[in-house]
């Protein structure tokens, strides 16, 4: 019998029970809740007059709707308002550990869990947000899904769910400098396509993402999705114990010792197979910039906007006549040569401390362009912004002309006030460059943190490396 | 849940790949904390030529007669046909609400995104997938003929067109058998509260680090 894949080892380790046409009933270890995804399952719950199975496995967040600036004054908009206290008085009401807005641990949901160590290697990982994906960097089987399963997962602990297929993409050999665990994502997404991981858990592997930190890693799953796959997921090693320990949720003492030696078989065995494999060049890898309005719509940073009239397949023409259409840009353009109104350097994807490192090292010394409108920094949670603040970090950014903001979504999906107006061009750090994303009209070049800062300070795309 | 059985309806093609779900419930309509009332802001980027709010009358802003949806012939329609990737990016399920507001009962795409597909049992809305040369046909017919109208029995998982012809396509047994009772799964799935309960016990042995 063949050797199994990291996924087939955390899936079968919480089937608890399988049905003739294969539908499980999956055990899940944690749910990650936020007010976006959760009134309408809390409300069934109480409609049914259920409890939740198992509340200790919960741990709330508001994040998507929070102001980045003002706090003090609270939400103004009243809607919002209302999504956010709805989540809190269902916490009190069902007895949910929530980290409020004031708590140094508020954050992205994505960011709060891992920095608590609520997110453990070995898994099951839940939430009402595609980018569950992120947590997969644990060695987790994580991913997002719908209010229903939400409701699903607190009455019953559990997921009816099919196995998905096993994908492998190895990203062998070194990145050169300046290309970042955004840049390795964004070309796997622009190798594969948005569909391309559909149906799919994708394990990442190859001596590039072994190289990477935590931090990196969580950059790489975290965009799972936007190669369709629903969970992303990394083996455990020394980086990933390393991270864990000492956290909140960890274990502790006797119990971390056996939570270790169980850890360490997380990975995939060496005559597992997969269904499919990938393989990519790490040393081949360019900074990336995408140019329209899919995450596969993906350049190098010296590369051309596409010509619609090159391709031959009809549908994809199409798509890229509209994206260029969306995104006002012309074919055979340099995208180097494109300028931006905007700059967002935050969200589940590229908020954490490493994230701020790498863009503050750029900014630091410069002075963001006099055609950027604003350029703002998100830190991923309370505590990514203390930290930063005591590296001086956030100094760097307010001395080059950002905005270094409290933290939140923000205009990842300018849930908040923070958004594009129509026609912006923003680079942002964040994971959809999907139309009206960042605000109804506003056009989203996807980047990594340091090619985000380096756009600040030139104004226009530009090459980290040639700064 | 309504059950789902037999249904006959107005095809409106919708004639893109990648249709991901901000585009099918822009993220303002997102603060709701209600399942119902997001119909009227379906596509609404694309559905209107002015930027939405909740709150809004919608009824009253100016519609986009570029957009299919708003076609005169397609009004009405309770069959989408879609493109490849159909309902990629977020979670949201507000996408399917919006779609099953709207009026929509089914969406027949060559491929769909996992988790909106998987969120479409959840309200009834029956996502089906055709190989893609004959969803390229189906399109085609859609377009020649005002008031094309298809069936879907979903019981003997045929996609009836006009002309009388039988496609078939794949469901899995234990969706279809939801659809077609209209069975809450939360129930269903209580009725292993045993199961759940000794794999619980087992598991607090193995890895009791999970349960702290």
């Amino acid at each position: 019998m063949a050797g199994k894949t990291l996924y087939d080892k955390v899936w079968d380790a919480h089937v608890v029970r399988q049905e003739a046409d294969g539908t499980c009933l999956l055990y899940i270890d944690r749910h990650l809740v936020h007010e976006v995804t959760s009134p309408q399952a809390f409300e069934g719950l109480k409609i049914a007059k259920r409890q939740p199975w198992r509340t200790a496995s919960m741990v709330a967040v508001p994040d998507h709707n929070i102001p980045t600036k003002d706090l003090d004054k609270g939400i103004t908009d009243p809607v919002s308002r209302l999504q956010v206290e709805t989540l809190h008085d269902n916490c009190r009401e069902f007895g949910v550990t929530e980290f409020n807005i004031g708590d140094p641990r508020q954050g992205i949901v994505h960011v709060m869990g891992p920095e608590q160590g609520a997110t453990l290697p070995g898994m099951t990982v839940v939430c009402g947000d595609s980018h569950t994906s992120t947590h997969g960097a644990f060695g987790a089987l994580a991913h997002g899904i719908g209010t229903s399963e939400v409701e699903h997962v607190m009455a019953t602990q559990c997921l009816i769910q099919k196995k998905m297929k096993n994908m492998r993409i190895n990203v062998n050999g070194k990145v050169g400098k300046g290309v970042t665990a955004k840049d390795i994502v964004l070309a796997i997404i622009g190798e594969i396509g948005t569909a391309g991981g559909t149906g799919y858990a994708i394990e990442f592997a190859g001596e590039a993402i072994r190289d990477l930190s935590m931090e990196g890693r969580m950059t790489v799953c975290n965009m799972a999705i936007e190669a369709g796959a629903r969970a992303g997921m990394i083996a455990v090693d020394d980086t990933t114990i390393e991270y864990v320990k000492g956290r909140p949720y960890a274990p502790k003492a006797e119990q971390w010792d056996a939570a270790v030696a169980n850890w360490r078989d997380l990975h995939s065995d060496a005559d597992a197979v997969f269904d499919a494999e990938i393989n990519l060049d790490a040393a081949s890898i360019q900074p990336q910039v995408t140019w329209g309005t899919s995450p596969e719509m993906v350049l190098a940073v010296d590369g051309l906007v596409p010509d619609p009239d090159q391709e031959s397949d009809v549908v994809k023409a199409n798509s890229i006549r509209a994206a260029l259409k969306y995104m006002g840009l012309t074919a055979n353009t340099p995208i180097n040569q494109v300028s931006i109104d905007k700059v967002f350097i935050g969200s589940c994807t590229n908020s954490r401390i490493e994230d701020l490192r790498a863009a503050a090292e750029v900014a630091k010394g410069r002075k963001v362009a006099g055609n950027i409108k604003l350029a703002l920094v998100v830190p991923g949670s309370g505590l990514v912004k203390q930290q930063a603040e005591r590296e001086g970090l956030d100094q760097i950014f307010r001395e080059a002309g950002f905005e270094w903001r409290e933290p939140g979504c923000s205009m990842c999906l300018a849930m908040n006030a923070d958004r594009l107006e129509p026609g912006e061009r923003c680079a942002s750090t964040s994971n959809r460059n999907f139309e009206g994303r960042q605000g109804q009209g506003g056009r989203t070049h996807l980047v990594s943190p340091a090619m985000a800062a380096a756009a600040a300070v030139t104004g226009h795309f530009t090459d980290v490396r040639q700064l | 849940m309504d059950k789902f059985t037999v249904h006959q309806g107005l095809v409106v093609p919708l004639d893109r790949a990648n249709v991901d779900t901000d585009a099918i419930i822009p993220k303002q309509y997102l603060k709701s904390i209600k399942r119902t009332g997001f119909g009227p802001t379906l596509f609404d980027d694309w559905r209107y030529n002015e930027p939405g709010e909740p709150g809004m009358d919608h009824s009253k802003r100016s519609v986009n007669q570029h957009f299919v949806l708003n076609f005169p012939r397609y009004v009405g329609a309770s069959i989408l046909l879609a493109r490849e990737n159909f309902g990629c990016g977020s979670s949201r399920e507000h996408a399917v609400w919006a779609l099953d507001d709207y009026g929509i009962r089914a969406v027949i795409a060559p491929s769909f995104a996992d988790i909106f597909f998987n969120n479409s049992f959840k309200s009834g809305l029956l996502p089906i997938y055709l190989d893609a040369a004959t969803v390229d046909r189906l399109f085609k017919e859609v377009e020649a003929t005002t008031g094309y109208q298809l069936t879907i029995d979903l019981a003997a998982q045929q996609v009836i067109t006009p002309n009388g012809e039988k496609i078939a396509f794949e469901i899995d047994e234990f969706r279809k058998y939801c659809l077609v009772n209209g069975l809450d799964d939360i129930g269903l799935t209580l009725q292993h509260a045993n199961d759940i309960k000794a794999y619980e016990a087992k598991r607090q042995q193995s890895a009791p680090w999970l349960f702290n």
